[in-house]
């Protein structure tokens, strides 16, 4: 017999799991002290509930493994709530354990209760309220199965504070048993020779590799159908990392907020191959214009994925590793010499235009000439990353600009959050990056906006000893917001300003960071290198003209080469 | 194909989820926060006690339906989703009625429940309680029968439904 508590932990040292990050508090009291003696697992104790869910989700992606956090009940557990939310929309594998009250208080409104099952339902993929300890080792097995197979997802499990007191016989559970969860791993070989036969007709095909490429690990398979079939690439922010930014087949991200390049390539082709992506606002456009002269074909490990957003002509469900290779094996090499010619030539056409910061809003006084555009400071870390590195954004116009022109080859080295573009996600994404891999230089891109929402976590990496390397881009404004309100608000700034800020320089200080600060453009190369060699956290504010927005971008309705600032 | 006008058509989904606390939410809240509407539910255990069966009717053009199935699918509770609307089925709601039934027109209520098939289930001094069991046609058509004599209280269940044998 043995205690659910230390069962828990049991089963999660089963799993492999090495880190935690979590935060204690009564109805989890029992968990924390199993894991006190617990010594192969690491608990790294953030700073707020919502760091330790993103710190998870930055874990996942720099690993390719399950990120686990972990909180109390009531407030523990909805702190959890954003960061689940956050995994969900990008399909990010974690599992998130959650204290919860006695079972015999359940319903009672007691103190620190919440149905965290009950909130969390549209936003996880699966989740369970432990009844009995002996049920652990089961659940912790399928969540670990649920959360990191098929389409990855967010899995809670809330355990109440009796069931980790209660004694229990530990059986070990050998073999997942869902009857109603079974991915599809296969393509169907209808459908694989339909989509064969549409790449060997089509005369201008174009893919896009969504985050499915990435977290399948497909790239290799990615990368062979690009060169064997002669197919152009294009990106998905998720998808960032799945091909080399400097293939010549490479067009980069494309979208609403894409570079000019992709989005007119996809208004030209014939052909579009969507794999493992979800078509989602963000990269569309007005679906009605979007890929007009095109068959679509959809690729997707979750069926409800396909015809969901978008009209699809031939539809194929399986795991993208194993489709692409089924694919790679029937398709003759094909050169599509004429359509690359005009790829090279867009390309060249929007390359100057492709400059992230082109337009401003409104003019600014007392703006000088050495005035550091952000497009500096992105280019500038582009010249020192390795493909080692890892680069964390948060959300905003800095989000945009480096997920236009970061340079990234890999996946799992770009790092920002996509489909429910959170800010403050940046820092502790960071963090679980860092700790999932101690060896690489982990850069997190910010905005004074999000930085402020993502600052706690700056102690937990202080207390760990993690060299983040942060680059604060100060432009005083909610700077994405600021640029819808140009837009669509007559450039009417409200609540996008800020009158006062803190001293960022301080703040660095205080959390034992390299303190360094810019804000001309003479001083930028000679500060960034300061900074990059740095051994321990560093923080660097770069002072940048508010005026400056991200184009090119697409506005409401419009389709995806109607793009204002090109 | 059943259509009850309005251009959409409405579809019988019989689901075989897992016979737990809160699978029954779970289902019914992916209808309310991805903008589907429920027309009728009716869940029970199966012969298998570990599996439940719902039955739903959904009403939307096809597009919003494979949308439903899809999702419901997804569910990791949810083990079958079967769309019956094209087969041949048997049909059933129950309804329990109350209706005013003064002397006077007792013996008329008396012989409508007769023509249709349905119960007496209890006798007060004012009022008799009817029960009918029958398809959506049949139900719809006893209570506006019943409507002039004035009803107090009425409750039905969702419609359950079988796809008939092989003939």
């Amino acid at each position: 017999m043995q205690l659910g508590a230390e069962i828990l932990i049991e089963s999660l040292r089963k799993e492999n799991v090495r880190v935690i990050f979590g935060y204690p508090g009564g109805a989890a009291l029992k968990i924390f002290d199993a894991l006190k003696d617990a010594t192969e697992i690491r608990t790294i104790l953030v700073r707020h509930e919502q760091g330790a869910a993103h710190a998870a989700n930055g874990y996942a992606r720099a690993s390719g493994k399950v990120g686990v956090c972990m909180a109390t009940s009531g407030p523990g557990a909805t702190n959890l709530v954003t960061g689940i939310a956050t995994a969900y929309m990008d399909s990010i594998p974690i599992v998130a354990i959650t204290g919860q009250v006695a079972t015999s208080m359940v319903g009672t409104d007691a103190f620190q209760e919440v149905d965290i099952t009950g909130i969390t339902d549209p936003i996880v993929k699966h989740n369970y309220l432990v009844q009995e300890a002996g049920d652990i080792p089961r659940i912790i097995k399928e969540a670990f199965y649920i959360a990191q197979s098929g389409r990855p997802g967010p899995v809670l499990i809330d355990i109440p504070q009796d069931v980790t007191a209660a004694m229990a016989e530990n059986i070990d559970c050998k073999k997942v048993d869902l009857r109603g969860y079974k991915p599809n791993i296969n393509g169907h070989i209808r459908q694989i020779k339909q989509v064969i036969e549409l790449i060997e007709k089509a005369e201008r095909p174009l893919i896009c590799a969504g985050g499915g490429v990435n977290s399948a690990r497909a790239t290799e398979e990615l990368l062979y159908m690009v060169e064997n079939a002669g197919i152009p690439v294009t990106t998905t922010m998720m998808g960032r990392g799945s091909i080399s930014q400097d293939h010549p087949l490479a067009l980069g991200m494309l979208g609403t907020y894409g570079l000019a390049a992709a989005n007119m390539a996809v208004q030209a082709c014939d052909l579009f191959i969507a794999l493992g992506m979800r078509f989602g606002d963000r990269v569309t456009g007005a679906t009605a214009k979007f890929a007009p002269h095109a068959k679509i074909v959809h690729i997707d490990i979750d069926a409800a994925e396909i015809g969901k957003n978008m009209r699809v002509d031939v539809p194929l469900v399986g795991d993208l590793k194993v489709v692409l290779g089924q694919l790679n094996k029937r398709l003759q090499a094909k050169e599509n010499q004429p359509w690359r010619t005009e790829i090279a030539e867009i390309k060249a056409k929007y390359r100057a235009k492709d400059r992230p910061v082109v337009g401003s809003g409104k003019d600014e006084e007392g703006v000088t000439d050495d005035a550091i555009s952000a497009a500096d400071v992105i280019e500038n870390l582009n010249q020192r990353l390795t493909d080692d590195c890892i680069v964390t954004t948060d959300v905003g116009q800095h989000q945009i600009w480096a997920a236009q022109k970061i340079r990234t080859n890999l996946p799992g080295k770009f790092i920002s959050s996509g489909g429910l573009g959170t800010m403050g996600y940046g820092i502790p994404a960071a963090v679980g990056a860092q700790v999932a891999c101690p060896d690489c230089n982990v850069y997190v891109i910010t905005g004074d906006g999000s930085f402020q929402m993502g600052m706690p976590e700056l102690g937990t990496a202080l207390e760990q000893g993690l060299p983040l390397k942060i680059i604060l881009i100060n432009n005083q404004t909610l700077g994405m917001v600021k640029q819808l309100q140009d837009h669509y608000c007559q450039g009417r700034y409200s609540s996008t300003e800020f009158s006062k800020s803190p001293d960022f320089h301080h703040l660095a200080l205080a959390f034992g960071a390299l303190s360094l600060r810019v804000a001309k453009r003479q001083e930028l190369a000679y500060k960034m290198e300061q900074f990059v060699q740095h051994r321990g956290m560093a923080i660097m504010e770069v002072v940048v003209p508010a005026r400056e927005n991200v184009y090119p971008i697409v506005l409401t309705g419009s389709g995806l080469d109607e793009m204002v600032g090109t | 194909m059943k259509c009850w006008g309005g251009g959409k058509v409405k579809h019988t989904l019989a689901v075989l989820v897992e016979n737990r606390p809160g699978v029954l939410s779970h289902v019914a809240g992916l209808f309310s926060r991805r903008g589907y509407n429920i027309e009728s539910l009716a869940v029970g255990e199966t012969d298998d006690s570990s599996v439940s069966r719902i039955t739903l009717v959904v009403e939307g053009d096809a597009k919003i339906i494979e949308q439903v199935s899809k999702q419901l699918n997804k569910q990791v509770e949810v083990i079958k989703v079967n769309d019956i609307t094209e087969e041949e089925t048997v049909d059933r709601q129950l309804l329990l009625l109350k209706v005013n039934a003064d002397i006077a027109v007792r013996q008329e209520i008396m012989q409508i429940v007769e023509i249709f098939r349905c119960r007496i289930v209890d006798i007060g001094r004012r009022s008799l309680i009817v029960e009918a069991t029958g398809d959506d046609a049949k139900i719809q058509a006893i209570i506006k029968s019943l409507q002039p004599f004035g009803i107090m209280e009425l409750v039905r269940t969702g419609r359950v439904s079988i796809v008939r044998g092989q003939k």
